[in-house]
């Protein structure tokens, strides 16, 4: 893959673009929701698109998460894809009727006869400071529901990337983007924005032999740290980006977990009942004899997602993760 | 000519389960917004109550300018402002009896305040140091709602069940006019008029969900209208009014507590300062018609009315300005000092009894506190 990164960017900006060239290259692309008009979205990513497409095209809706859903629904069953923001993760509640009742099995009812391309954005997770109700990691929710795919980008290219594609697929995508990271930079290359790997594939993001930390989304660069800081304790840390929880890249997963002999799966949302349950026993049913140790995992708290005066306590960090890289090691000696 | 003309006997009838419930004219909304001050209707105003009024808008004002001042300090995460909507707060408190319920939305504060919760705990939710502050069985207030709308079936509950126990309580739910487009308000106001609960609805309608203006939220001639579909009355007012607020949320709970049903009430007012302190409210909407709004300001209202009937002097308008003063001084003081955080917390209530798994955790969480403490000294909070 040739990336010549050319240009710094926000993953907030490398979304809007991907919005925008959506957009301007299929008429059927439909922007919807809360706010994304003249405001251009509380986080700012549809920031422009009325202007330039009209509000038919990029749409203030009423304030009505089921409708929003609802109408996308009926749109989609028309011809559109329509690509719709949930303003934050705890405010796509109201809109899990649709999505579990229709979007999801719309497809299966219909025996292939009514695909919904539909694009649902979710705002996710913590860290940014937001009171109650504005930081929930919700994906466990979603990938527990057949029919949808479940794709988070961590880079500024798979924002990119990955929204493009999900606007491009047949199927219902919801596209969780960490909020955390919307201001992250990266340098990006805009001249071959899609050069990314297709939804349904993980990616390695530092090779490593001693170990292999599997995440997505926010707790990516908190994984990337990790690993820096376990080098000095002669830990040398693969890091595994997942970038899509629905459908799942055992191939890339267990080629890693293999190597490594070791995996923990570090990600926001509740461990009991969370996604690394379901990473943990695919890897102990592909791997168990490669395994060195158990797979652990690194989650928050089994707790409502704390206020944010305490949410630090409740975020993996990168000392709860080397924590449990070192519970390996005595698990392996053990 | 149709089949259906051409037998010339067939003669439709209506169908046979079908009679006018009622007479929908009676529910409907009056044409403009209700108004006292400045009328006629202002000399029966009980003049106690419009100085009780008056306090209280005064004091309003000033914690929103206060708390607005404490985001920038940093020591609120984040606060949506209601100055120009005091008239609505304070004549929402000051319509219930003591028995009655509130069920605030998350701009509520003021109203929250006015009905006696400690203003330091009515901020807890947007100072962070945790979801809510208070204990809403103290002042029968229920906690701020973030989601819009949500709180507004469980009031419809809380109204039925005190009815069913024979209690003659009544709840009053606050909502925005962008919180009437959620299946909730839809579903609360169906059940309340099935129900015939004893609740009172009040939509701030103060011109904006976030950026949205009124007309991109509903095509209804006004958001009172909606009530007369459920079967309910509603009553438009003049939100900036506070007399004519209090007046008609008084109206509406007497109604309530007399086994009349719910009211669905619309207080047209108007949002002066943005959404929250984080929004920018330049970009959806020009400095004209805020100027307008500021020329019909609650206070100003109120304080005209009351200086033209002789019921309000210089030294009593210090007074209202000296009491607001003191409170907001209170308020500063109190939320400058950092807040008792413990995190060991998190896990307290999750369950009325803990879980073997959340005690697991917690010791997990106590183990790294001690280890941060070790390295660190003192760590933020207690550890116990
Ligand atoms: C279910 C839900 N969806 C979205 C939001 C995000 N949000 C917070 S306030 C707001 C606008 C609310 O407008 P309105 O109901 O008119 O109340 P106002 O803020 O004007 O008091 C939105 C969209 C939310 N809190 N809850």
């Amino acid at each position: 893959m040739t990336t010549v990164a050319v240009k710094p960017a926000t993953m907030a900006q490398a979304l809007t673009r991907a919005l925008r060239d959506a957009m301007a290259a299929d008429p059927a692309v439909h922007v919807m929701g809360e706010d994304v008009g003249a405001l251009g979205g509380v986080f700012r990513v549809t920031d422009g698109l009325t202007k330039e497409f009209g509000e038919d095209r990029c749409t203030d809706t009423p304030l009505a998460e089921a409708g929003i859903l609802g109408t996308a629904v009926g749109m989609a069953m028309y011809g559109l894809r329509p690509v719709v923001e949930m303003q934050f993760d705890a405010f796509a509640y109201p809109a899990f009727e649709q999505l579990i009742s229709h979007v999801s099995r719309m497809r299966n009812r219909t025996r292939g006869r009514m695909p919904l391309p539909i694009t649902v954005r979710v705002p996710y997770g913590g860290g940014i400071g937001g009171v109650e109700h504005h930081s929930d990691s919700s994906e466990a929710y979603y990938l527990a529901t057949p029919g949808l795919h479940v794709v988070t980008p961590a880079t500024v290219a798979d924002a990119y990337g990955l929204l493009r594609q999900a606007i491009a697929s047949d199927d219902p995508v919801v596209f969780l983007e960490p909020k955390r990271l919307y201001w992250s930079k990266d340098t990006w290359n805009p001249e071959h924005p899609t050069d990314v790997e297709p939804i349904g594939r993980a990616v390695v993001r530092r090779p490593g032999r001693s170990a292999t930390l599997i995440t997505y989304g926010p707790s990516l660069p908190v994984c990337l740290e990790a690993a820096e800081a376990a080098q000095a304790e002669g830990w040398d840390l693969e890091v595994v980006d997942l970038r899509s929880l629905v459908p799942f890249d055992d191939e890339t997963v267990c080629a890693a977990v293999r190597r490594t002999g070791r995996a923990v799966v570090v990600h926001e949302s509740t461990g009991f009942g969370g996604p690394g349950g379901e990473i943990a026993a695919r890897i102990t049913e592909r791997c168990f004899h490669h395994l060195e140790a158990p797979v652990l995992r690194v989650a928050g708290f089994d707790i409502p997602y704390p206020p944010p005066m305490l949410e630090r306590h409740h975020l993996p960090g990168v000392d709860r993760i080397l924590d449990a890289v070192a519970r390996l090691q005595w698990e392996a000696e053990g | 000519m149709t089949v259906m003309e051409q037998r010339g006997a067939y003669r439709p009838s209506p169908p046979p389960a079908w009679q006018p419930r009622m007479d929908p004219a009676p529910l409907l909304p009056d044409a403009e917004p209700y108004r006292v001050l400045g009328t006629e209707a202002a000399a029966k105003a009980d003049p106690d109550l419009l100085r009780r009024l008056y306090t209280q808008l005064v004091r309003g004002r000033r914690y929103n300018t206060q708390a607005t001042a404490l985001t920038k300090q940093g020591r609120l995460a984040v606060y949506p402002s209601s100055t120009g909507q005091e008239a609505c707060e304070v004549a929402a408190a000051l319509a219930l009896e003591e028995r009655d319920w509130l069920f605030p939305s998350y701009r509520d504060t003021l109203a929250v305040v006015a009905r006696g919760v400690d203003p330091v705990e009515a901020l807890t939710l947007l100072r962070g140091d945790w979801h809510n502050g208070y204990d809403p069985r103290t002042h029968r207030v229920a906690p701020l709602s973030t989601p819009l709308a949500t709180q507004l079936p469980h009031a419809v509950g809380l109204a039925h069940a005190a009815r069913l126990k024979g209690d003659d309580v009544v709840a009053l739910a606050l909502v925005g006019d962008g919180g009437t487009s959620e299946g909730d308000f839809h579903e609360a106001l169906n059940f309340a008029a099935v129900w015939q609960a004893p609740v009172v609805f009040l939509v701030q309608n103060n011109g904006f969900a976030i950026s949205v203006p009124l007309a991109k939220q509903t095509a209804a001639p006004s958001l009172a209208h909606k009530a007369v579909g459920y079967g309910m009355p509603g009553r438009l007012v003049d939100g900036n009014d506070a007399a004519a607020v209090h007046e008609v949320l008084a109206d509406a709970v007497r109604h309530a507590r007399a086994g009349g049903g719910p009211t669905l009430v619309e207080a047209v007012t108007y949002r002066i300062d943005a959404h929250t302190n984080a929004d920018d409210a330049t970009r959806y909407r020009g400095d004209a018609e805020v100027e307008a709004w500021r020329a019909h300001d609650p206070i100003e209202l109120l304080e005209a009315e009351l200086t033209a009937r002789g019921l309000l002097d210089h030294a009593a308008i210090e007074a209202a300005r000296q009491d607001a003063e003191e409170m907001a001084a209170d308020l500063r003081d109190r939320m400058n000092r950092d807040p008792e955080l413990d995190p060991m917390a998190l896990f307290d209530h999750v369950y009325a009894e803990t879980t073997a798994q959340l005690r697991e955790q917690r010791a997990l969480l106590r183990a790294e506190l001690e280890a941060e403490q070790e390295q660190h000294g003192e760590p933020e909070g207690g550890v116990r």
